[in-house]
């Protein structure tokens, strides 16, 4: 595609890409610069190494797995709720770590809900504590987004296609061949990488779940070197490592990537004829069902525990959730600048590595970037008075990869249908942006916007290595609470982050889906 | 900016109160927090010293310490208050702290003559259990028990880091016979002790390595009778926490100020019922009530300053050597 002319200019895309780039190194070179030379990975280190990469592998695979028959049924039915359903469904994304555990060990754990309807039939607890339990938490975690990723995919197959398939007479396998199968091709690769990446930087989750330092990942081997050892040459090494792995996932996976779509259609309702048979209707209501009981049960657990303290919130609580809100606002504003034009060029140039730059935010150790952004800071201000903008920039940046997934895909089709149309009405730049991309990418842009803004509002980030008392985040304060042994404040704190959080997504999703049929 | 407002000081001395002086307090993030200590210290002091006391909150103990390395010199610090014993002798190494002038009577187990740090709270690493469960009398049984347990990661957590010590200052060469029984008690471990004591609330585990002054907080904060500590023959191991005054401080004078205040009942008595820990010098009222429902080890385990880094590491290769079997 890069070979005639297009409406858009890739310029403002590459400049975005190094300015992340740029941060991201900048913060890497500054933790090496102050760093004293050291020796190479130990036998400890490889051991890390494996363990992180088996566990990630194994929780991406079982996330996308699981994602399709979930994601093929929400694509087939139409039934009331089914929008506010997968909305909700993408909740445990934005769940502070400690809350997620939390509610997954209310339902899984040991005496949690699940063990206890086994003691009713004599049976021995759930055993959730290993690699199978850091697993099924990353699953809880990474099933939702891998959904609607999927979802995404097939749902940029237009209605006409669907018509002409049942006007021919095919049947859900001909469909499945002829359809399905092509859009999740587009798909999956992306999300694999986007969730193998996730895993990768795993840590208290891991350690956890995992049971015990067998569960050791790099993410602790980084922050052993950096709070343990003072090794801060050791501490960028295991980030280099980590980055280097994550890169090579996303080389890889969008490298596969296959040309070509579905080209435009006239954004009629999709109806499904493939899926009306009674055994279709079965399999999708038990994925349906199935995946809605695994992510909302543990979410109950958090809401109901949470709701006894809500009322007696201290004040402290509440303007941090101010606090967070702004700065989940002010990275959204910044993610939508950088994602946009970054899509566009993706979409022009269509080189996988321009994508990866978008992973390096987020497996690049949060504990090493911020780190590296105090070692440049502080010699010129006092760092503490930027920590709300840093941690908007550094959330903005790890949401990067969430929207370039969501947005690259339909970036590239509204190119292909309507970049000669574009150009040859003379529509071009600013124009192209103002009349054709928005308003037709405007399901992914609410998308991404809700997300980043989510994740921004959940995420303990780099607020964590920069906290003075005026200027806490909710996450941090949920964090505080549990220090202080205020066990029920702090879990009517994560509810009040999970319903803000929740809210933010909400609203930027709808906003972008309200008219669409999606 | 400090710089010129020490400038600033100097030149309008004798004028008026030209600006009022900052003193930077870096210490670890559960002591500035609304419910920990800080609120009420930063007003104690305040009123005594017409200056302004400003905390700067930096993860845990450890990550204190790694906070004033990474900033050496160039720290805006003028106190470092948090670290303690298996910490002090890493943080003396850099040369970075003056000596202190603080002389009092400190209550403490073990007799204290650091020239450098002043301690300002105590407590005794315990495993924590609900009241009715009939715990074992040692470290020991406890391996030898069926019983479930939660506890920290030695490299991420200070109890976690504790018990490591307690395990060794009480058994020595036997440390690892003692974590092979242990092992199978061993729910998980955990990043940090809130992840842990929650853990316990939900039910996951019998017993969680914390305090023996935790039950204190919930006789005293919820009325609730239900939390004991489990004392052991073998003796628990203690954690002193200190401050200490950065030797380039351009605060001396208040820096050795605020040290003074931090042994005074103004200070100590904030200390039992916000940091859940005891004071270093008890105040003239005494504990708070409640407090003498909890258990007093015969025996206080603390592996000294010094040799403390030497310890820690042997020990944490044992530790995870049999824990990752």
């Amino acid at each position: 595609m890069a070979g005639h002319p297009q409406p858009l200019s890739p310029r403002p895309g590459i400049i975005a890409a190094l300015s992340v780039l740029a941060v991201v190194l900048a913060a890497f070179g500054a933790v090496l610069w102050r760093a004293e030379p050291g020796g190479g990975p130990g036998p400890a280190d490889w051991a890390a190494l494996r363990f992180t990469v088996l566990q990630a592998v194994l929780s991406a695979v079982l996330s996308v797995a699981l994602a399709i028959p979930v994601a093929r049924a929400f694509a087939r039915r139409r039934f009331p709720g089914r929008g506010t359903l997968i909305t909700l469904l993408g909740a445990p994304f934005l769940l502070p770590v400690i809350v997620a555990i939390l509610g997954l060990l209310a339902v899984f754990g040991r005496s949690g809900w699940l063990s206890a309807l086994l003691g009713l039939a004599g049976l021995p607890p759930v055993q959730i504590y290993g690699l199978h339990g850091v697993v099924l938490a990353h699953v809880f975690f990474n099933l939702p987004l891998a959904v609607r990723l999927i979802l995404q995919g097939w749902q940029a197959v237009p209605s006409e296609r669907f018509r002409l398939a049942a006007q021919l007479g095919c049947g859900p396998r001909e469909v499945w061949h002829l359809l399905e199968w092509p859009a999740l091709r587009r798909a999956l690769p992306g999300a694999l990488a986007i969730v193998f990446a996730i895993c990768l930087t795993s840590f208290a989750v891991a350690l956890t779940l995992g049971g015990g330092p067998r569960a050791t990942t790099l993410e602790l081997a980084i922050y052993q070197a950096f709070r343990f050892d003072f090794d801060l040459g050791r501490a960028a090494m295991l980030s280099c490592i980590q980055v280097a792995v994550a890169g090579v996932a996303g080389l890889v996976a969008l490298s596969t990537l296959p040309e070509g779509g579905f080209g435009a259609g006239l954004d009629r309702p999709v109806e499904r004829w493939d899926g009306a048979t009674p055994g279709a209707r079965i399999i999708d209501a038990l994925a349906i069902a199935a995946a809605s009981l695994f992510l909302i049960l543990p979410l109950a657990a958090v809401i109901a525990a949470g709701l006894p303290g809500i009322a007696s919130l201290p004040p402290p609580v509440w303007r941090a959730a101010g606090v967070s809100v702004l700065v989940a606002l002010a990275s959204t504003v910044l993610l939508l600048s950088l994602a946009l034009p970054l899509a566009a060029t993706i979409a022009i140039r269509r080189r996988g590595w321009l994508e990866s730059i978008g992973l390096l935010g987020l497996t690049a150790s949060p504990l090493v970037i911020g780190t590296g952004l105090f070692l440049l800071i502080n010699p010129l201000t006092d760092p503490f008075a930027l920590a709300l903008p840093v941690t908007a920039v550094v959330n903005a940046v790890m949401a990067l990869p969430f929207a370039l997934r969501a947005l690259v895909p339909g970036m590239q089709d509204v190119l292909r249908g309507y970049g000669r149309l574009g150009l040859s009405l003379g529509m071009q730049g600013a124009g192209f942006w103002r009349l054709v991309v928005l308003p037709r990418l405007r399901p992914q842009i609410g998308f991404a916007a809700g997300l980043c803004a989510a994740l921004s509002m959940g995420d303990l980030g780099v607020i964590a290595l920069f906290a003075d008392p005026e200027r806490a985040t909710l996450p941090l304060q949920v964090y505080r609470l549990m220090g202080a042994y205020r066990m029920q404040s702090a879990e009517a704190a994560a509810l009040l982050l999970l319903v803000l959080a929740f809210g933010l997504f909400w609203l930027c999703d709808k906003g972008g889906r309200s008219g669409a049929e999606a | 900016m400090r710089a010129l407002t020490f400038a600033a000081c100097v030149c309008f001395a004798g004028t008026a109160i030209a600006e009022t002086p900052e003193l930077t307090v870096y210490t670890y993030d559960s002591f500035v927090s609304d419910w920990g200590p800080g609120p009420a210290v930063e007003k104690a002091f305040e009123q005594t010293c017409a200056c302004d006391l400003k905390f700067v909150g930096a993860g845990d103990g450890a990550a204190l310490l790694s906070r004033i390395k990474l900033e050496g010199e160039r720290t805006r610090a003028d106190i470092v208050l948090g670290l303690d014993t298996s910490l002090t002798a890493a943080a003396a190494a850099t040369g970075l702290f003056a000596p202190h002038t603080v002389s009092a009577e400190f209550d403490l187990p073990v007799s204290w003559a650091d020239p450098v740090f002043v301690p300002y709270d105590w407590g005794y690493f315990a495993f924590v259990h609900n009241a009715d469960l009939k715990a074992p009398a040692n470290l020991r049984a406890l391996g030898d028990s069926d019983l479930k347990i939660v506890i920290q990661d030695p490299r991420s957590s200070t109890p976690g880091l504790g018990l490591l010590m307690w395990v060794k200052a009480a058994y020595g060469d036997e440390a690892a016979a003692i974590w092979q029984g242990l092992a199978d008690n061993i729910v998980t471990v955990t990043k940090g002790w809130s992840e842990a004591y929650g853990l316990f609330l939900e039910g996951e585990a019998d017993m969680v390595l914390s305090y023996t002054t935790s039950p204190a907080y919930h006789l005293i904060a919820e009325d609730d009778t239900s939390k004991a500590a489990a004392a052991f023959d073998e003796g628990h191991y203690m954690q002193v926490e200190v401050a200490g005054k950065i030797a380039g401080t351009d605060q001396p004078e208040l820096a050795d100020q605020f040290l003074a205040f931090m042994v005074t009942d103004a200070f100590q008595s904030i200390i039992p019922t916000t940091n859940w820990m005891y004071p270093a010098v008890t105040p003239e009222d005494g504990l708070p009530a409640g407090f003498e429902t909890l258990i007093q080890p015969q025996t206080a385990l603390l592996i000294p300053a010094a040799e403390a880094e030497a310890v820690r590491d042997a020990a944490l290769a044992e530790w995870l050597d049999i824990l990752s079997r």
